[in-house]
């Protein structure tokens, strides 16, 4: 018997071994595939952050030079009053311009001088006149201080700037290079936290230009969604979860909801520009406006994850109090409800995110403006953190594009840091019935 | 500011009216509160709610309407001539008057007509203001006094003030629909107005699109020609490279993730593939101009091909990049939908892990992706930060993805950027493309929403 099946066997080779092989190898091939897409996704989120960071992290440091400024009594404050109106009216371009003469003794002749101011920011009498303010008892004194210099010394000092360039195809001369050499080798160059990204609004130079409006201009905007949005997502979530009696009419309310959620945010800036633009007439590039279009826009995400968090506590909770005699509504209010609202609050918080990464409709409404001042009410004109970005991405200077990377770095940081709180909350709050 | 400060007195009167009605349930019964029909707490919102709600619903009108108003009665005071002036011109007045009455312009040599309509427009305003604090605390205690009559031991305040809740809430849920209401009516209405000035034959056919209106007659190069379907063929080359990037890699990561993940492999990759989700589009979009746009560029010219910077390749591939998790994750909640039977079944025939998946798993699952990449084409469609700033402004009507090309988005947010004049062509062509962009939109979400119900139905 056995002889006869070896016999068949020589005969006829026995496909199968090299079948199965080959349908194994078939198998690992796609299980690579798979591996491979996952690898793929990845490995562009990783390119995307890195060239992100790579491009941004020199932002947060700016290039200061050294000045041996004199705080002039006779010029600032002759009377010695140290009236800070006094003080702030001073001539403090002459103080400073001085100063950088002084550092330069070899410098003559009114266009080598102009040039010679050129390394510095403009912000330069301005920057010692706040050090004035800050600490009076600095006139009457000479003291080295640390002055910020002007963008493009601070790319050259950061190494953005090709040396070995023709001098006509750099953005710093020769003659620069050359100051900006003698300077840093008299240990008069720094490079020290960049105070000034924070604590200042838009510039159209580059050295003076922050995101403090934008971050105040997005707070503002999201505290109009938020208390807009909060309690009607929650109302409307708990009325079509709980109360809702099924009929065409709620079905419809769920069909509209599901598709609002999907409707490109571009729209919603386009109603908001026909309605509360040009209907209602309400200010253009305020945060008031930008927040009712971020809530319209945010009003879906919320109410479904708010549907979702009450669709999770069980029914015997509800039969519970039912039971002992509470009323539908005390039900929902008393017992439903608080124990939804962990997760509630997570899906705000994500709807939150969502509202603050958010560009396109807040272009419709003139938010786009270009703002120095910080705006200090809802109805201001504003800009928000990713117009910010959006405008300086447009701007041709070089050092913009580090400072737009930095942006993005602050507005990733925000978006993280919201994330990690409602992953926390919902970590810490979640409940398996 | 006024509008917070009688927000919060609107509040402390709430307050006081909870009070009010809390006390007189209690005193109406001699303190002994198991009398009551409701618990004095009930009686106390009864009250609050009367004197919050009428007041709060005049705040919201008034204010809707005061600029509507104020402004209708400055033009009736503006000399006669003036009224004649173009709608744009006789806001550009009241911009003025209204920049002199806030002081914003402290020119001495105002003349003495707008000087006068500035305080009279300050006038106005003052009376819009005071007239609202009158009224809303007017109403506000009528509705304290009114309400306050009915507390009785017998009256049924948990049921009254339940169902004025329960008003409020469906009132919550309505918002919904009367933004989507909204939405068309604003597009139809700013739409119809364009397609008087352009035949809607025009602009859904026509093969020219170049919006810029001449200032002048002579102008040269500004025909103002509005036949978007080099616009609609942008949008469509960079939607069509962005599912190319999109679907193959997250549909197979879907499976990957869904068929031969360990827990703890997912655990980790599901929240990073998130993180793709998660990034806002201005920042794929600067990445896209800065970094992959130059790339490309130089990647073309190095094989001496001509590649714009603002190419609809660069535009699409991180877009497409962007895309990837909603196609990653709907699929792989389809996938998981599908019931352990059919594999089982599959594999007790003798079936490998990826016949199972190819033969069994796809084909059941089919539904559920497809409706999942007709979601992400339509999240492609509407995107408009990456596009804004990668992809590029002129027309042009190619389907070569080396050139630079066009998309409704960007087309919308160049038209409507700066200065608008709300009856010009220019300024009206931007609503009906939004238009034409909800309208696909729409139908490309009712259908993917109605296919992924189904399927889900189908299996549950």
């Amino acid at each position: 018997m056995t002889d006869a099946a070896a016999l068949l066997a020589s005969k006829r080779p026995d496909l199968s071994r090299a079948r199965i092989n080959r349908r194994y190898a078939a198998e690992k091939r796609f299980r690579l595939y798979g591996l491979i897409a996952i690898g793929a996704a990845m490995l562009m989120l990783a390119i995307l952050l890195s060239t992100i960071v790579a491009k941004g992290y020199s932002a947060f440091l700016q290039t200061h030079i050294a000045l041996d400024v004199t705080f002039d009594q006779s010029v600032i404050d002759p009377e010695g009053t140290r009236n800070p109106q006094t003080l702030a009216r001073a001539d403090y371009r002459g103080i400073s311009r001085e100063a950088v003469r002084d550092t330069f003794p070899e410098v003559t002749g009114r266009r080598d001088t102009r040039n010679l101011y050129k390394l510095f920011s403009t912000d330069l009498e301005f920057e010692v006149m706040r050090m004035v303010l800050a600490d009076p008892a600095l006139i009457g004194t000479t003291k080295r201080v640390w002055v910020k210099s002007a963008a493009d010394i601070d790319m050259l000092s950061k190494g953005y700037i090709n040396r070995d360039l023709p001098q006509a195809d750099r953005r710093v001369n020769d003659q620069a290079l050359g100051w900006y050499d003698k300077l840093d080798a008299e240990g008069r160059v720094s490079r020290l936290f960049n105070t000034t990204f924070f604590t200042t609004a838009d510039s159209r130079e580059p050295e003076q230009a922050g995101i403090l409006g934008a971050l105040v201009g997005s707070a503002l905007t999201l505290l109009v969604t938020l208390v807009i949005v909060f309690p009607v997502g929650v109302s409307a979530a708990v009325y079509l979860e709980e109360f809702a009696p099924k009929n065409k009419w709620t079905d419809l309310i769920e069909v509209n909801i599901n598709n609002l959620a999907a409707v490109p945010s571009i729209v919603f800036g386009l109603l908001g520009l026909a309605v509360f633009l040009n209907f209602f007439g309400l200010p253009r590039s305020a945060p008031l406006v930008g927040g009712l279009v971020l809530a319209l826009m945010t009003l879906p995400t919320i109410i479904i994850a708010g549907r979702s968090a009450l669709k999770a506590v069980p029914p015997s909770i509800r039969e519970a109090a039912l039971g002992v005699g509470a009323s539908h509504m005390q039900t929902v209010t008393h017992h439903v409800l608080p124990l939804a609202m962990p997760g509630m609050l997570t899906g705000t918080i994500i709807g939150m995110a969502q509202a603050l990464g958010e560009t396109a409709p807040l272009l419709m409404i003139g938010m786009v403006a270009f703002i120095v001042d910080i705006p200090g009410s809802i109805t201001d004109a504003a800009t928000v953190l990713p117009v910010q970005i959006y405008l300086w991405a447009d701007a041709p200077e070089r050092a913009f594009v580090e400072r737009t990377s930095a942006a993005i770095l602050v507005l990733l940081a925000f978006l993280i840091a919201m994330n990690l709180a409602a992953i926390l909350l919902r970590k810490k709050f979640e409940r398996r019935w | 500011m006024n509008t917070l400060l009688l927000i919060i007195a609107l509040l402390a009167m709430t307050t006081l009216a909870y009070h009010v009605g809390r006390k007189r349930a209690l005193a109406s019964v001699g303190g002994n509160g198991h009398l009551l029909h409701s618990l004095p707490s009930y009686h106390g919102a009864y009250v609050a709610l009367w004197c919050i709600l009428p007041a709060a619903i005049i705040v919201f009108f008034w204010l809707s309407s005061e600029n509507a108003i104020i402004n209708s009665m400055m033009v009736s005071s503006l000399s006669l001539e003036q009224q004649d002036l173009s709608t744009a011109e006789i806001n550009l007045i009241l911009s003025e008057i209204r920049n002199i009455a806030s002081g914003a312009i402290r020119s001495t040599n105002i003349d003495e007509t707008k000087l006068a309509l500035a305080d009279r427009y300050g006038e106005l305003q003052f009376l819009s203001t005071a007239g609202l604090i009158v009224v809303t605390m007017g109403i506000g205690a009528m509705g304290l006094l009114y309400s306050r009559r009915f507390i009785a031991p017998r009256f049924r305040a948990r049921r009254w003030v339940e169902r004025m809740v329960m008003g409020l809430l469906i009132a919550c849920s309505i918002i919904a629909i009367l933004t989507t209401i909204g939405i068309v009516l604003s597009l139809l209405f700013e739409a119809s107005r364009f397609f008087t000035k352009v035949s809607p034959i025009e602009f859904l056919f026509g093969l020219h699109w170049s919006p810029q209106t001449a200032l002048r007659a002579d102008q040269v190069g500004s025909t103002g020609a509005f036949g978007a379907v080099p616009v609609f063929a942008g949008t469509l080359l960079i939607t069509i490279i962005a599912m190319i990037v999109a679907v193959p890699i997250g549909l197979l990561s879907a499976i990957y993730m869904a068929e031969y993940a360990t827990p703890h492999f997912r655990s980790v990759v599901k929240p990073l593939l998130e993180i793709l989700a998660g990034v806002p589009t201005v920042v794929y979009g600067f990445f896209a101009a800065l970094t992959v746009g130059p790339f490309i560029r130089d990647l073309g010219e190095s094989v001496g091909l001509n590649v714009a910077s603002e190419s609809a390749l660069a535009a699409g591939l991180v877009m497409g990049i962007m895309i990837i998790p909603f196609v990653s994750s709907l699929s792989d909640d389809v996938i998981n939908a599908v019931p352990q039977s059919l594999r089982d079944g599959a594999f007790a025939m003798g079936a490998t892990k990826s016949e199972t998946i190819r033969q069994i798993i796809i084909p059941a699952a089919l539904p559920g992706i497809v409706g999942s990449i007709l979601l992400a084409v339509s999240r492609a469609i509407g995107e408009t930060m990456i596009v804004v700033m990668a992809a590029g402004l002129s027309a042009n009507f190619t389907a070569n993805p080396f050139e630079a090309v066009t998309t409704v988005t960007v087309q919308i947010v160049t038209l409507l950027v700066g200065d608008q004049e709300f009856d010009s062509a220019k300024t009206l062509a931007a609503f009906a493309l939004g238009l034409i962009l909800f309208i696909v939109t729409l139908i490309l979400n009712v259908i993917a929403l109605t296919v992924v119900r189904k399927y889900r139905e189908k299996y549950d």
